[in-house]
């Protein structure tokens, strides 16, 4: 066996930290589960419909926290001089479960629309702008799958990351501006007529927990995994050059 | 500000010698607005869509030109070389923008003129000096951001498809804005020109934003890239 294999096998990314959040998150979701299916009540207008509610404002809101994490991450690996990387890894996690989060937000809103609006799709700004973050973290994830030595991915993908930041407020403000000169998404107002009593807000609140709790759970053991494949990389070249040495020693002697 | 130019008349030369640009993405740039008018075949439809289409088109042949601009400079790496040169690598981000901007200005004016010939747009009084200034203020901002994401990609596996997938959502507004006071200067039902002359103002911002940016980020993006 090769020894960098024992040294995969003797770490794990789990730590009694992410075993405990891990159990509160499960608890947590369930609670939602049945909360969400069973306890709260069906919206006077919108009926059985306004359950998406649960899974889709939590997601959201994870995948914008998930994006303002990775912006934060990647300032601090760019501008501080020790644990770049560390920093490079939580910002790549972080973005990595936010395009998740963001395409739940996507699938479940366009469900909920077809069932209220009638329609999947509307070319309202928030949901355009939305899309548009989508795409560029996706294109970050893409940029960062591209193999090189982790110092300069973290440089690169840290520059693009602030980038987006930059890109987000000009998309959003033009395409505000596009939309307010064709017809207006009044459809759209009745995402703020849903009333919310008092067990439909704490559920609500239960799923914003319960997600984050998950994303933190996710991100930890991420940002660890690229930890240990970054660890991987420089073990498994320095065991297979010294695999070759050793070959050739043997070979050297036989002759 | 000499070597600026310098490097843009470097990039010029090297593209006047070789005429890509004539040779191979004008024609695309010219199919791609025909393909347009065939897969829509509908002549109202083709004129009020004209403005976007330009654009459109524009978008495509910026990303060639922009992996074309940067596959001359892996070469043998030219870029650290050029890098070694230069007192401050903002100067090659602007100088190979600039050359870049040169570059789609004029395919911006050919494609607008056929735009006019094939799809029936009109041009007339007030629209000239709006769709002048969009055409300087659109393109300068495509170059830019172009410049900036080139040198992102440049010297990647996949960049050919990596360049698209970055730099297409950050041209999104761009293209809103370029293709909404395109439409404007064109004589549209939709917008007049006084909105169009917004739009414009939206571009400049877009420009000076992007060009600020990339003067900054250009230096941790190019070092030991080749």
């Amino acid at each position: 066996m090769h020894h960098w294999h024992k040294v995969n096998r003797d770490m794990t990314t789990g730590t009694a930290t992410t075993r405990v959040i891990g159990w509160i998150a499960i608890l947590t979701t369930a609670w939602v589960v049945v909360s969400a299916f069973f306890l709260t009540p069906a919206d006077v207008i919108q009926g059985d419909s306004v359950r998406i509610m649960y899974v889709h404002v939590p997601t959201a809101w994870i995948a914008y926290l998930a994006f303002v994490i990775t912006a934060v991450a990647s300032g601090c690996s760019l501008v501080r001089k020790h644990r770049t990387l560390g920093f490079d890894r939580v910002a790549g996690a972080s973005a990595e479960v936010g395009v998740l989060f963001m395409a739940m937000t996507l699938i479940t809103g366009s469900l909920w629309g077809r069932l209220t609006w009638g329609t999947f799709w509307q070319w309202d700004p928030r949901l355009t702008t939305t899309l548009f973050l989508f795409v560029t973290y996706v294109g970050y994830l893409a940029i960062r799958r591209v193999d090189v030595d982790p110092v300069r991915r973290a440089r690169r993908s840290a520059v693009i990351a602030l980038l987006a930041v930059l890109e987000i407020p000009l998309v959003h403000f033009s395409v505000v501006l596009w939309r307010s000169l064709h017809q207006e998404a009044s459809v759209l107002n009745t995402d703020g007529d849903v009333r919310l009593d008092g067990l439909m807000l704490f559920t609500l609140f239960s799923g914003v927990v319960a997600f984050t709790l998950m994303f933190v759970w996710l991100v930890m053991h991420r940002q660890r995994l690229t930890a240990l494949s970054d660890v991987e990389r420089v073990v498994g070249l320095d065991a297979s050059i010294a695999a070759r040495r050793a070959e050739h020693a043997g070979g050297v002697r036989a002759t | 500000m000499n070597m600026v130019l310098t490097i843009a008349r470097k990039d010029l030369t090297i593209e006047w010698r070789t005429r890509t640009l004539l040779a191979r993405i004008l024609p695309f740039a010219l199919l791609v607005l025909v393909l347009f008018a065939v897969a829509l075949d509908s002549e109202p439809l083709i004129l009020r869509a004209a403005a976007g289409l330009v654009w459109l088109a524009m978008l495509f042949a910026t990303m060639i030109m922009v992996q074309r601009s940067f596959d001359v400079e892996i070469v043998d790496s030219a870029l650290d070389a050029l890098l070694g040169f230069v007192s401050s690598p903002s100067k090659v981000f602007f100088g190979k923008a600039l050359s870049l901007f040169v570059q789609l200005f004029a395919l911006a004016v050919v494609l607008v003129c056929a735009s006019v010939v094939l799809y029936g747009a009109r041009v007339e009084g007030s629209g000239v000096v709006l769709l002048v200034t969009v055409l300087v203020t659109a393109t300068l901002g495509l170059a830019l951001v172009g410049t900036l994401y080139g040198v992102v990609v440049a010297n990647m596996n996949g960049r050919d498809s990596l360049l698209p997938l970055l730099a297409l959502p950050v041209l999104a507004p761009l293209l809103i804005g370029a293709a909404r006071a395109t439409e404007a200067a064109f004589g549209s039902d939709t917008i007049d020109v006084a909105n169009g002359w917004a739009w414009a103002a939206i571009l400049v911002v877009y420009a000076v934003v992007f060009g600020s940016a990339g003067a900054v980020a250009f230096a941790p993006l190019a070092q030991g890239e080749s």
